[in-house]
């Protein structure tokens, strides 16, 4: 599965890995509003954003090439709509729009590959995002794995049923209650699962709150990377509203 | 229809994620009982569930397939409160692993599906979840969770200035019209299929004294979406103002301005006007959700 | 002496009206290991249950003296903890140090106290390494031991392990019964592995529909209900010539 890869690249180590979670969080943030508040799409800016980006990604020991094709995934949906934007004359802006959402989705990338999702969330908590909301986010991404792999096997176990080993196949609405019987069932699972899961945590003292060991304080030395990206962000962003000798 | 970043312009995704905390925030308080935390394995696992069910393939025809979006399904089993938070969670999830959806544009994407789609779901059933019309109640609201969802996507794009010819804006609804009629099937068929299992998973709603009110809901949030759409789309009025203007030529000065000093320029000028009157739509959208989320909650407590 | 466990005609109901237990007494004394035997279904997992009070029936319960009502739970699950038959269930934290913490924790303790406890109870069941491994990561006999864990660092008077052979290969099941028989806590075993009870308990109960019906050394109780239950417990290698 996909988060599989995620997941371990967070895994690994190196001066980005290391570097505190709200710092980066903040970096990121930064990062991504300097992109999206560029109003002009001028090479040197958006090249110094991609140079940024690459530095990241070499600074954190990250395999180049699988990382940029993640987040190439954002390039159908943005090129559909550049598309229309460009042929409707507005260029700039359908170039605007391919360039930007590929450089925000690798940032975001550079952030999740680089910082263990229990770490981000809860790093996230503490930069203000609702309480209820990171600890449903915690859940989901635990058992993430287990309810996609029965959900896998039923779609297995449903199409040997009905497509199949038999003469003629089952026909779509037979397939499509079979699918409907199947998300039900899965319904079911997940919601058992829940209770035997409330059951476990009742069994070791559970009241009501979830309470978990804090994250040891960080050195000073774990601020600098992520804050000296940031200035850079910025430094890129501003440095586009001087006038530069390139053309467009 | 998750809006990745670089789409949207300056106030339209910065007061999304602006309105989008707190509201989230308040549900999230109304999903559990005060501070019990108990709640938080249950909603997660539903979560897994909404990302599990969004792969499965429903065959709806001999060639065509299609897929659960949940957000109607979870308001009818879980309620509308931890339908909203559970759904956020999936956005959240789906932005930050899979890139699908920006981090910026969160705030548009969970006001888009997590509020408006899951409070315009469920408002169908509310008022004729008990009674005969309860499939059909069913199904307009998977049907209009993911219509509304959809629409105040490219009412968003349209607003920052992304160029939609009529034609295909046309293609798009239509599209986004036969999602909303399988979402509509699919809804049925699971919450059906969930009945037969164990009916104390799905909500049991107590019969609705004034459907005229429930009527009124759902005119309003029909009209609003169409007119939001219509007014973004339309070659007169708001969209002709734009180009009289320059779209790209206001958009660029107003996005121009830095976030360390101000100027004045950008608020006189029609852009301001256009980006009032677009997100004043949106404003009412979001203030019919919220009256629809305290009607729940009196219905709740009565 | 007053025994850990107390328990006198212990009735309990489903709501549905099926009826899961039936009038069950039982001991347990300290430092004790019993095996509890009987078909599924028999109400083993659910007289359990009982014990921390995750079920409430009618009759008497009592653990380390106390009655198991609500003002006592705290206390009585800080005395007896369980581990279930599915690990997945009982290791929902993101690490695995946060949720063996997770007990402690609960029991008001600081965090580093926690920490501590939790180190080590790992290191007890021979899993220090994987402290800061995700819980997907580990095999079926990694997530048992990590579970055990959990419930040894809340320094529990009373161990109870529901089915815990289940999914564990020869050499798993090896592991964790030279870990069990090192642990001086007094212990229950939920189990259909005959093998692995005789290795560990002396006593043994057979629960049939909501009742004990059979009380007696292991051997004797696995050795009569294997001659009127005949495939319902896995056969024991070289039964017919022991004790």
């Amino acid at each position: 599965m996909h988060h599989v890869v995620l997941d371990e690249w967070s895994r690994r180590d190196s001066p980005v890995h290391r570097a505190e979670a709200r710092m980066k969080i903040v970096g990121a943030l930064v990062f991504l509003i300097c992109v999206a508040t560029t109003p002009r799409i001028e090479a040197p800016t958006f090249l110094g954003y991609v140079l940024l980006a690459l530095a990241g990604i070499g600074l954190a020991g990250l395999p180049l090439l699988p990382l940029a094709a993640r987040a190439a995934v954002v390039l159908p949906f943005s090129g559909v709509f550049a598309a229309m934007t460009a042929l409707a004359g507005d260029t700039e802006r359908a170039a605007a729009v391919v360039v930007k959402s590929y450089v925000s989705a690798l940032a975001v990338l550079l952030l999740v590959a680089t910082t263990p999702l229990p770490r981000l969330l809860r790093a996230a908590e503490r930069l203000g995002a609702p309480r209820m909301v990171i600890l449903i986010v915690q859940f989901l991404y635990r058992y993430l794995f287990v309810i996609s792999e029965q959900a896998q096997h039923m779609r297995l176990a449903a199409r040997c049923r009905g497509e199949l080993g038999y003469e003629r196949p089952a026909g779509w609405r037979i397939r499509f209650r079979g699918a409907a019987g199947a998300l039900a069932v899965l319904f079911g699972r997940s919601y058992e699962r829940a209770s035997a899961i409330h059951q476990a945590m009742l069994a070791r003292g559970f009241d009501g709150r979830i309470r978990s060991l804090g994250v040891p304080a960080r050195g000073l030395r774990r601020w600098w990377l992520p804050a000296a990206a940031s200035m850079a962000a910025v430094a890129i962003r501003l440095a586009g509203r001087m006038e530069f000798p390139w053309p467009l | 229809m998750h809006i990745p970043d670089g789409f949207l312009t300056t106030p339209l995704w910065l007061s999304l994620d602006v309105v989008s905390v707190p509201v989230v925030g308040w549900f999230g308080r109304r999903a559990q009982a005060g501070t019990d935390e108990s709640k938080a394995p249950l909603l997660g696992l539903m979560g897994a569930f909404v990302f599990a069910a969004q792969m499965i393939n429903f065959p709806v025809g001999p060639g065509t397939s299609g897929h659960l979006l949940g957000a109607a399904l979870l308001a009818f089993t879980l309620g509308p409160a931890a339908a909203v938070v559970v759904m956020t969670a999936v956005l959240a999830l789906q932005a930050l692993i899979f890139q699908d959806g920006g981090l910026l544009a969160l705030g548009a994407n969970v006001f888009n599906m997590a509020v408006c789609g899951v409070l315009a779901g469920y408002l169908p059933y509310r008022y004729w979840g008990a009674g005969r019309l309860r499939r059909a109640a069913v199904f307009a609201g998977g049907a209009l969770s993911v219509f509304v969802a959809a629409s105040l996507a490219i009412v968003e794009l349209l607003l920052s200035g992304i160029r939609i010819p009529g034609a295909i804006l046309g293609a798009s609804m239509a599209v986004f019209a036969v999602s909303a009629v399988i979402e509509g099937v699919i809804t049925v068929a699971v919450l059906e299929a969930l009945e037969r299992i164990n009916p104390s998973w799905v909500e049991r709603r107590p019969a609705e004294a004034r459907p005229a009110m429930g009527l009124l809901a759902l005119a309003s949030v029909l009209l609003v979406t169409v007119g939001v759409l219509f007014a973004s789309a339309a070659p007169d009025g708001l969209e002709k103002l734009a180009e009289e203007v320059g779209i790209s030529g206001r958009a660029r000065a107003l996005i121009e301005t830095p976030l360390a000093d101000y100027e004045a320029t950008f608020i006189s000028g029609s852009w301001a006007a256009q980006a009032a009157a677009g997100l004043a739509g949106l404003l009412l959208a979001a203030a019919l959700g919220w009256a629809l989320a305290r009607m729940i909650g009196r219905r709740r407590r009565a | 002496m007053a025994a850990l466990i107390e328990v006198r005609n212990l009735r309990f109901r489903y709501p549905d009206g099926t009826e899961a237990l039936a009038g069950v007494d039982f001991r347990l004394e300290e430092g004790e290991t019993v095996a509890l035997f009987g078909p599924n279904g028999s109400g083993k997992t659910t007289f359990v249950l009982h014990l921390v009070g995750l079920l409430q029936g009618e009759g008497e319960v009592r653990v380390c003296g106390l009655p198991v009502e609500k003002e006592h739970l705290k206390t009585i699950r800080s005395r007896a903890g369980i581990v279930f038959q599915d690990a997945d269930v009982q290791l929902f934290m993101p690490t695995v140090l946060e949720d063996v913490a997770f007990g402690p924790l609960n029991l008001g303790l600081p965090e580093a106290e926690a920490k501590r406890r939790a180190e080590r109870a790992l290191e007890q069941v021979n899993m220090a390494g994987a402290i800061h491994k995700a819980p997907y990561h580990l095999s079926a006999g990694e997530k048992r031991r990590v579970a055990l864990a959990g419930v040894l660092a809340m320094e529990p008077e009373i161990l109870i392990l529901d089915e815990p052979t289940t999914f564990l290969d020869p050499p798993g099941r090896r592991v964790l019964l030279s870990l069990l028989q090192e642990l001086p806590q007094a212990k229950l075993l939920v189990t259909h592995d005959a093998e692995f009870a005789l290795a560990l308990a002396r006593r043994a109960v057979f629960f049939d529909k909501g009742r004990i019906v059979r009380e007696g050394s292991v051997a004797e109780v696995v050795r009569e209900q294997g001659w009127t239950a005949a495939a319902k417990l896995e056969p024991l290698s070289g039964a017919q010539s022991g004790a």
